[in-house]
């Protein structure tokens, strides 16, 4: 069923639920993965994010993209526990799911990888690959095991410049702990890995590094979401595109219907005079 | 063959960069060696048998004190009241089995123990629960647990000392096993260390892992030998002058229980594990699942066990307990034995051999500097130098390795 949005509507839609969703939304939210309808996320006054409708499919990537402020961050956070939304509903798999805590989000099959990595430094590869969830042999810890284990997700990512997996992680260069941070949330075997500004402290061989990695995760079927500042690394390796914009999301689709000038003016502006008459197909 | 060369140096490469953290204890362990070279040179008597088992004795208490601090000091924390709290313990056991109770020995000790655990405990829920810093909470220990420790010695009525006469209790440091029983005990300890490190190795080998090459682990089996070779031929040497006393004291066992155990729970369990997390990433650990306040806690509880054992031997060596013990310089030495062996204050890094290394150290600049008749004021300005100096090697040492921290 095709349907033709508004691509230049504002972030309240005025209609129900039944009319086309003004940031280019799929009606219906049982085809996709992860689908959020009607997010709101308020602080006291202060409105983070209005009313918010995103589409994540599995085995792509979807670039969430936006100004500083524009609410990236906290979107994710309600999508991965932290925080809880103030209205909407989260479906996954097509049913409603309610994400009150982090361990909610894990249970469902989401890995979050935070800016900050949320590594320890002072543990090796394979300590922070396991931490919290370890494997034991009679009480005592499963060294072997957990090595084997880590050395073959990373194989199996293509992550070949660490030379040992018994490496502290301080001492690894900020692609490569990147790499270790996406490679315990697919450890898990999640099934939607967010990514919040991956690429932002790397230079650019690290970044390619990063950028291939994720392109791997997608190609495995597992859905990626990825905050990014950058529009290099978005048209590089997105499938999709969200963009934000004060709160609310103000367009999405497939990254064939963007380019860098309407990326900016919808991340500046909230609209984008170049594709105001292009017809979206709000689904893939 | 190209194929084996890189191979090898690429394995060799390898094996360098795993071991880079070790290096950490080869440059106390130098410093120790120059320091008891030093003082030999100065006197003969250093390396006498009599002694060696003295300072031997004399470092137990340090070594003990610094592993209860250890479990703090990996988290980040310390506790300045352990000191006071192993005073409490040993007042404990002696009042109960020695002065109008006359408890049996072992309910004294138990219920030694468990006070200190308890105020351990105690610490840290207050740590915990009030979130205020474990400087603060244990300095007001330090000092408050003083207030307690001289009011239960001198209430006893025994002019501010209590003499101890328990014999168990006493031959915890003043007995010692049979020469024979000595040679057992470091025979069984050598062995069992070889045979784990040797079993560990062919499992990882088997499992296609890289491991230690096998000259390493010959090497340090032999070293381990050679060390315990060293330690019962200091034992077993006659070391009175006027009746024949020989074998390993009961307070060396004790210690390495403590040590073992420790190292066991740090190494091989998750919850050591989980303490390593949370001084490296506390935020880090917490994401990840970990249930950091129940760790935290189990650390300060485990210091304050560790503390009432440090108490025991305490009492053990002084014949009874005094309400003038200085435990606030105690601890403070205890803090640095940790930090000289290696472990950091800021969390994350440490081993309780750490403790034995350093324990060692703090001990033999005393034991040291009396042979040579150097006074207490010099004493305390070198024990000074070689904490600086100490962490100063570490540091270097540590800067051109891959292990950062």
């Amino acid at each position: 069923m095709e349907i033709t949005p508004e691509p230049n509507s504002s972030a309240t839609p005025s209609d129900g639920r039944d009319a086309p969703r003004g940031s280019g939304a799929d009606p219906s939210p049982t085809q996709h993965l992860l689908s959020l309808r009607g997010i709101s996320k308020n602080f006291g006054p202060v409105q983070a994010l209005q009313d918010c409708d995103l589409d994540v499919p599995a085995g792509q990537v979807t670039a969430l993209i936006g100004d500083n402020g524009a609410g990236k961050s906290t979107l994710i956070k309600c999508i991965s526990g932290i925080y809880a939304p103030s209205s909407g509903q989260i479906y996954w798999n097509g049913k409603e799911v309610h994400v009150h805590t982090p361990r909610d989000s894990a249970d469902l099959g989401i890995a979050t990888v935070y800016q900050d990595l949320a590594l320890c430094d002072n543990l090796d590869i394979v300590e922070n690959m396991y931490l919290g969830r370890e494997e034991s042999r009679y009480a005592l810890l499963d060294e072997i095991k957990m090595e084997l284990a880590t050395k073959k997700t990373l194989a199996d990512l293509s992550v070949t410049t660490v030379q040992s997996v018994r490496q502290l992680v301080g001492s690894l260069s900020g692609g490569q702990r990147q790499a270790v941070a996406v490679a315990r949330a697919v450890m898990r075997e999640s099934q939607l890995v967010i990514m919040d500004e991956p690429t932002a402290a790397l230079g650019v061989s690290q970044t390619k590094l990063v950028l291939e990695l994720i392109r791997t995760l997608a190609d495995r079927g597992i859905a990626v979401l990825v905050i990014s500042h950058n529009l290099m690394d978005v048209f590089s390796v997105a499938d999709r595109i969200a963009v934000m914009y004060l709160g609310a999301i103000v367009h999405q689709g497939p990254i064939a219907n963007y380019d860098t000038t309407s990326a900016v003016e919808l991340i500046t502006t909230g609209e984008s005079k170049s594709i105001a008459s292009s017809r979206l197909s709000a689904s893939l | 063959m190209e194929e084996v060369v890189e191979a090898a140096s690429r394995l060799r490469l390898q094996v360098k960069r795993i071991y880079q953290g070790d290096a950490g204890l080869v440059p106390i362990l130098i410093g120790l060696a120059a320091l008891v070279a030093y003082f030999q040179i100065r006197n003969s008597v250093f390396l006498s048998a009599s002694n060696l088992t003295n300072l031997f004795v004399q470092s137990c208490y340090f070594i003990l004190l610094s592993m209860g601090e250890i479990w703090l000091l990996l988290l980040g924390e310390i506790d300045l009241s352990l000191g006071f709290v192993s005073g409490i313990g040993a007042s404990t056991a002696v009042i109960l089995v020695d002065t109008k109770y006359h408890w049996p020995w072992f309910i004294a000790v138990l219920l030694a123990l468990a006070i200190t655990t308890a105020i351990g405990a105690l610490s840290g829920f207050l740590v915990i629960r009030l979130r205020l810093p474990s400087f603060i909470v244990t300095l007001a220990g330090l000092l408050g647990y003083q207030g307690v420790l001289i009011y239960i010695v001198d209430k006893q009525g025994t002019g501010g000392v209590v003499p101890l006469q328990n014999k168990y209790i006493y031959d915890m440091v003043n007995g010692n096993l049979t020469p024979l029983a000595t040679w057992i005990f470091v025979i069984a300890v050598v062995a069992f260390f070889s045979v784990s490190m040797l079993r560990s190795d062919r499992r990882r080998r088997t499992s296609g892992l890289v491991t230690r090459p096998a000259w390493v682990t010959i090497a340090k089996i032999v070293m381990l030998a050679g060390a315990g070779l060293a330690v019962v031929l200091i034992f077993n040497t006659d070391r009175a002058t006027f009746t024949v006393i020989k074998g390993m004291p009961f307070a060396i066992p004790i210690v390495m229980a403590v040590l073992a155990a420790g190292s066991l729970i740090l190494i091989k369990t998750k919850a050591g594990r989980y303490i390593y997390a949370i001084g490296g990433n506390s935020e880090a650990a917490r994401r990840a699942g970990v249930n950091v306040n129940r760790y935290r806690l189990m650390a300060f509880t485990l210091a304050g066990l560790t503390a009432g054992i440090a108490g025991l031997i305490y009492c053990s060596r002084l014949g009874g307990i005094s309400d003038g013990i200085d435990a606030g310089n105690l601890v403070l030495e205890s803090v640095a034995a940790a930090v000289i062996g290696g472990t950091s204050l800021f969390g994350g890094r440490g081993k309780m051999i750490h403790a034995v290394v350093g324990g060692l150290i703090i001990a033999t600049i005393p034991n040291g500097m009396g042979l040579i008749g150097m006074s207490a004021s010099t004493q305390y300005i070198a024990t000074a130098l070689v904490l600086l100096a100490a962490v100063t090697i570490d540091s270097v040492a540590r800067r051109g390795s891959t292990v950062t921290v």
